[in-house]
């Protein structure tokens, strides 16, 4: 089953579902009532289960049962939508995702815990049964026993064969519903021998004849191995829209022998059709004349088109090989300096523009709207609340920002870990905010929005601040700085991304699991992002989320290293420095410093790093690159030569090559020459990795912390 | 002649269990996710029987059926009513609005053919 195509689709659909469950159900909590709302909420729910029916996840579709059905109630109005309830649904649908991840993954869900949810739901009815919602009971299908006024069942001792008489009288509306009497007898032949015939009333005096009103009546024998319940069965879809009697009888005696006018022999799977009622509506040519378009109407959903990632990916591959070959062809013509052909100048520009179109185009395939991110993380808020026994309230701002598929993917883990990490410690407990006069729920407040080709997401609680002095402390008893350090206070908050920061003193069980920010940092970097603090005492705390706008392309600076070609990415640089003589300061025989603005930055040699040249020959650097690293603040990369400014196409080295330490990426220039693009942070690491971790190191921060809001 | 089916659900998972069901049962397979797709579908197909679920959106089950049985198209062809509940008030509800008969979810492919089959007359 695990290879299940369809299984896929559930999986996939059911997460879908999911969120516009969870989606409605925000909706509702912030009483929105509507009644497409109650019902998208409640067909969610419906989907679901109908779809784990069909995988035979029992434990997922009994608890989905339930949960619709107090759905359905409120849907009804037989339940009034109190807190409590609203509560108890939030909570129902959390755990149904729960379930449904745990079917996913084979994982088993404790008795217990699905034993305490299923109470929960039953306790929205409080004292109240719910005879009034059907399907708490049967569920799976049970045959009507008919009140037949007929003689016990023959039993026949040592003989398995049943005989049984049938009157079956349709009713009018057995013809409307398109049933076709031949095909029941038909099915009834099925089962054995089969004898009809029709009753002696089936035919009507000429003068009473009404060719609307139907008329026949078959008298069937049957002669099967089949019990009642079988042929029962045959009817199911038809009882009360006919009358029908079905009498068991001894068998091989023939029933009723007396009338035998007008016998047809049905026997095996041959469905002769038995002489066709005058005037009946059968096999109906449904005439379509309709047209679809004016019942289809205008209101249907959105047209979306679903397509396989693996073709987009492939497309804006293509699309960025267009770009470079466009960057080629305006590099040639730039280079033929004697050209005065205007024409071709427009052209080329317009080809530009068209491929940067294409480009933006192509990219917002990609781009996702990180809604779906921001509604999973009001779980996250609930769940941590009732952890810590804090009230908290989520409140999303810019949900509609659309950010690169991947990064909306990637961006989960370390979006929730800085959830929970602000409710968990960033909101103080009730108690305390109301001694400090500030409403018992504290407020998370999660924002997303473009800005300057980048994209900011924040996470901003309404809490006490950072406890600056106690961050101080920790850190010094760590030994991750010195005892005697002295810090300003962005440089204290950039104390909690240092890896070994976050561990059991400041943690609770609940953000603590040894994940310190410095992995969120990680994986933020990962992105090529960075994420910031900032916070105020008694006001709360801001985290920062800094990323790209796409993965594909980005800004660089093209610069020359050793006569080698390099891209370092733009968002890293802070600014690019000419030093003067005296800046630089030699350390042992290897490292430099540079001395700026009253502050010493450690000099990396790029060529080195890279293994361009083997040892620094230079006693002066010609140019520095000012970057901010996230591990060691910033530093100063030695580079020979500026060239360039410009958007670069990312190709992967790991997938076409292998990972090469220093370097993140390829890209191919204008000039088709491919460069390589640096990855400021490693090369920083590398040339720090010696000497780093221990006590004497003091981090710099200054760029990567702001102080105010 | 090859049956067609018609099928409106809004789940994606139980359109294609449908597809895969009856396509391997050698019918041609239509589908629509929502009611007022599946009136419109109904005109362009034409199908031999139509299966049904009842909650969707734009348009439930019940008025699939009544738009199937009255207004321009009036017709008789069969109709399955896709359910997850076999109670019987269902049944009587689907029944008086003018379905054929139903399906109760989870089918196995199986019943699922025959109940077609047998509403159908479908060898």
């Amino acid at each position: 089953m695990m290879s299940n195509p369809i299984l896929d689709t559930f999986f996939e659909e059911t997460e879908e579902l999911l969120e516009s469950l969870a989606e409605g159900l925000a909706a509702m909590q912030s009483g929105n009532h509507e009644a497409e709302i109650l019902n998208s909420v409640f067909r969610a729910v419906h989907s679901i289960k109908g779809g784990a029916g069909a995988f035979k996840m029992t434990e997922l579709v009994g608890f989905a049962h339930h949960f619709e059905t107090v759905l359905d109630a409120v849907r009804s109005n037989a339940l009034d939508l109190n807190p409590a309830i609203m509560h108890t649904l939030t909570r129902s649908a959390d755990f149904l995702s729960n379930l449904v991840e745990a079917a996913r993954s084979g994982a088993s869900i404790s008795q217990d815990v699905t034993a305490g949810f299923l109470a929960a739901l039953q306790q929205c009815f409080g004292e109240k049964q719910i005879e009034s919602v059907d399907a708490w009971d049967n569920f799976e299908f049970a045959a009507i026993t008919l009140d037949l006024n007929a003689p016990p069942e023959a039993s026949i001792g040592g003989d398995a064969s049943n005989a049984f008489t049938i009157t079956f009288r349709p009713h009018a509306a057995l013809y409307a519903n398109g049933h076709e009497p031949a095909l029941l007898i038909a099915a009834l032949a099925d089962l054995g021998a089969v004898t009809t015939r029709f009753a002696p009333d089936s035919l009507a005096d000429w003068e009473d004849f009404d060719p609307t009103e139907p008329r026949l009546c078959w008298l069937i024998d049957l002669q099967s191995d089949e019990s009642e319940t079988q042929v029962q069965e045959v009817f199911e879809f038809v009882q009360s829209i006919c009358d029908l009697t079905i009498t068991p009888v001894s068998p091989h005696q023939p029933a009723d022998s007396k009338v035998a006018p007008d016998t047809r022999t049905l026997t095996g799977a041959a469905p002769i059709l038995v002489t066709e009622p005058i005037g009946q509506p059968i096999q109906p040519t449904a005439k379509a004349e309709a047209k679809a378009d004016d019942a289809a109407g205008n209101k249907g959903p959105k047209a979306t088109l679903r397509v396989d990632l693996e073709r987009v990916d492939r497309l804006i591959n293509t699309v960025g090989e267009l770009i470079i070959n466009q960057a080629m062809i305006a590099q040639r013509f730039a280079d033929m300096t004697e050209t005065t052909d205007d024409d071709l100048v427009i052209h080329i520009e317009n080809y530009r523009l068209l491929a940067r179109d294409i480009q933006e185009g192509v990219m917002a395939i990609r781009a996702q709207p990180v809604k779906s991110l921001f509604q999973r993380m009001s779980r996250i808020v609930r769940e941590a609340a009732d952890a810590t026994g804090k009230s908290a309230e989520l409140i999303t701002i810019g949900e509609g920002t659309e950010v690169d598929k991947t990064v909306v993917e990637r961006l989960a883990d370390p979006l929730t870990h800085m959830v929970r990490n602000s409710v968990d410690h960033g909101l103080e407990s009730p108690e305390a905010r109301r001694a400090a006069g500030k409403p018992e729920t504290g407020v998370i407040r999660l924002s997303a929005s473009h800005r300057s080709g980048s994209v900011f997401i924040t996470v901003k609680d309404d809490g006490a601040g950072l406890n600056r002095p106690k961050i101080l402390d920790i850190a010094k008893k760590k030994g991750l700085i010195a005892q005697d350090a002295d810090l300003s206070d962005s440089e204290i908050d950039g104390l909690l991304f240092l890896p070994g920061f976050s561990t059991a003193e400041t943690v609770s069980n609940l953000s603590g699991r040894g994940v310190g920010l410095d992995v969120v940092r990680n994986s933020v970097a990962a992105l090529g992002g960075r994420v910031s603090i900032a916070s105020i005492p008694g006001q709360g705390t801001e985290f920062t989320i800094t990323l790209p706008l796409t993965l594909a392309v980005m800004d660089g600076m093209v610069v020359t290293v050793a006569g080698d070609t390099l891209v370092v990415p733009i968002t890293s640089i802070i600014e690019t420095i000419r030093p003067q003589p005296g800046d630089l300061h030699r350390i042992g025989t290897d490292d430099m410093l540079l001395s700026i603005r009253g502050r010493m930055i450690p000099v990396v040699d790029v060529a080195r790093s890279l293994g361009f040249v083997s040892k620094s020959d230079k006693s002066v650097a010609p140019l520095l690159l000012l970057v901010e690293s996230e591990t060691l603040g910033e530093c100063a990369l030695v580079v020979d030569a500026v060239q360039d400014q410009r958007q670069v196409v990312i190709k992967s080295l790991e997938s076409n090559f292998g990972t090469v330490q220093g370097v993140s990426a390829a890209t191919v220039l204008g000039d088709g020459r491919i460069a390589l693009i640096l990855d400021p942070e490693a090369i920083a690491a590398n040339r720090m990795g010696s000497q780093v971790p221990n006590a004497n190191f003091t981090p710099i921060h200054g760029r990567s912390a702001h102080a105010t809001f | 002649m090859t049956l067609k089916v018609l099928a409106i659900d809004d789940s994606r998972t139980i359109r294609e269990l449908l597809r895969v069901a009856m396509e391997g049962a050698g019918f041609a397979y239509s589908s629509a996710c929502d009611g007022v797709e599946g009136v419109a579908r109904f005109s362009e197909v034409v199908p031999d029987v139509v299966i049904t679920d009842i909650n969707m959106p734009n348009m439930d089950g019940y008025g699939v059926i009544e738009a199937i049985r009255g207004g321009d198209l009036e017709s008789k062809v069969p109709i399955l009513v896709l359910t997850t509940e076999s109670g019987d008030k269902l049944k009587a509800r689907a029944r008086a609005a003018g379905a054929t008969g139903w399906i109760v979810k989870p089918f196995d492919d199986a019943a699922l053919i025959s109940v077609v089959r047998r509403v159908t007359g479908a060898a």
